[in-house]
């Protein structure tokens, strides 16, 4: 058995490691809020984008068809963009996005995908791609707490060029989105061509002057629309991951505090063991005499 | 009381203005424009400026700075997206570079393994020993 200094200074350290886990459950959360509030403040802009893209594509131009807009035929060469966390110590997340989207790729590869291309969003995200194998074409880390759209627009230029060259039949966005505090869930959604929801139904149609033409507005509206998606899956990134750590740490701290208790009882019993020792070598020593 | 129309103004950070104006003033695309209620359906880009706001029942105008964007109006409602960042071709073309550089660069120093770091201390020390040879070969 361990001696009592051993074990209290066994428990000093891991005193110490509490109070550091407790420290980042604190920071977490109040980082927390204000990504939350933050992903909520980048809804409006994407919602305004898609009612608009949604009224100009009915409005207009049938003889003008976006390389967005278009439906694909098969996939062979696809672009994903991974959005994962700069630093560590924040539970499963970044490895449950990771692990779906490794998937996602084998998956592909089997289909008969010739080619994958990925844009980094994020540290973790990045190191792990590269250990992978896999083409990193950008990157983009050190994201700081506040997400910044100018950060994000070289990356993701580099996907939407690609995709508007036609080296690129679809790109997808993987991300961790926020549901709640608790809970927060992996997705790999495709981003390019736009489908589904993404695109809206139009509320009217307007006879809209353009200035200076139809075209460069819908290209200039549509290449913000993709970045407006990606600004808001990292914001909503951003979110995850604070709640995440703050749900981690704050279960660190709790297994700390079950470990002190354990080593406590530990403890006493050497202690009380030595003392009941010497008291009895000191009766057997009386008894001798 | 004077006629009135709803305007948005959002960023992709943020909602920025959200409320009732006489009156919108903002750089177009190709001039000044000034937009009254009942405005005919527009859409143009705009340039980095300032969107001035009447709002009624309020003596001072809202200023908002925008760094471009696009405007958007509809018969009640006039919506300004704004870029939070100058754009611009060869700005964003100047990002899409930095980013494939950067991931380019990080795979060649993975390829370069551990040593890379040391390799970068030892190229540091020879560039510092050539400078002191240099220094002292131009003082003979």
């Amino acid at each position: 058995m361990a001696s009592g200094k051993e074990i209290r200074s066994k428990i000093k350290s891991v005193q110490n490691t509490k109070k550091i886990t407790k420290a980042m459950e604190m920071v977490a959360a109040s980082k927390m809020r204000k990504a939350q509030d933050r992903m909520r403040a980048a809804r409006p802009y994407a919602d305004t984008i898609r009612r608009l893209a949604a009224n100009l594509s009915a409005a207009t131009i049938s003889d003008y068809k976006h390389p967005f807009l278009a439906t694909v035929g098969q996939i062979k060469r696809v672009g994903i963009i991974v959005v994962t966390t700069d630093k560590g110590l924040c539970g499963g997340m970044n490895t449950n996005v990771l692990r779906l989207a490794l998937n996602t790729m084998k998956e592909w590869e089997g289909k008969g995908a010739t080619e994958i291309r990925v844009a980094a969003i994020g540290n973790k995200g990045l190191g792990f791609m590269q250990r992978m194998g896999a083409k990193v074409v950008s990157q983009v880390t050190q994201l700081g707490d506040t997400p910044h759209l100018e950060k994000l627009i070289g990356p993701v230029k580099v996907m939407i060029d690609a995709f508007q060259a036609g080296e690129l039949d679809a790109v997808y966005l993987s991300f961790t989105r926020f549901i709640n505090t608790m809970k927060q869930e992996p997705v790999l959604e495709q981003l390019l061509p736009l489908t589904g929801d993404r695109l809206g139904t139009p509320e009217g149609t307007w006879d809209y002057l353009y200035e200076p033409d139809p075209q460069v507005v819908i290209d200039e509206l549509l290449v913000r629309y993709v970045e407006a998606l990606v600004y808001q899956s990292v914001a909503e990134n951003m979110a995850s991951e604070q709640s995440a750590r703050m749900v981690a740490m704050k279960a660190a701290s709790d297994n700390a505090g079950n470990v002190i208790g354990e080593l406590q009882l530990v403890y006493n019993k050497t202690r009380q063991a030595a003392i009941t020792k010497e008291l009895s070598e000191i009766v057997g020593g009386a008894a001798a005499v | 009381m004077a006629m009135t129309v709803h305007v948005d103004v959002v960023s992709a950070e943020e909602k920025i203005f959200s409320g009732l104006a006489e009156f919108v003033a903002l750089p177009g695309e190709s001039g000044e424009l000034g937009i009254l209620p009942g405005h005919t359906p527009l859409i143009t880009r705009i340039r980095p400026g300032e969107v001035r706001i009447k709002v009624p029942n309020q003596a001072t105008d809202e200023l908002i700075f925008v760094a471009g964007g696009l405007l958007e109006v509809q018969p009640g409602l006039v919506t300004v997206l704004a870029d939070t960042a100058i754009r611009g071709h060869d700005l964003d073309e100047a990002k899409a570079n930095e980013a494939k550089r950067l991931a380019e660069e990080a795979l060649a120093n993975r390829q370069a393994g551990v040593d890379y770091a040391a390799a970068q201390a030892e190229l540091a020390s020879a560039i510092a020993q050539l400078a002191a040879i240099q220094k002292l070969r131009k003082r003979h």
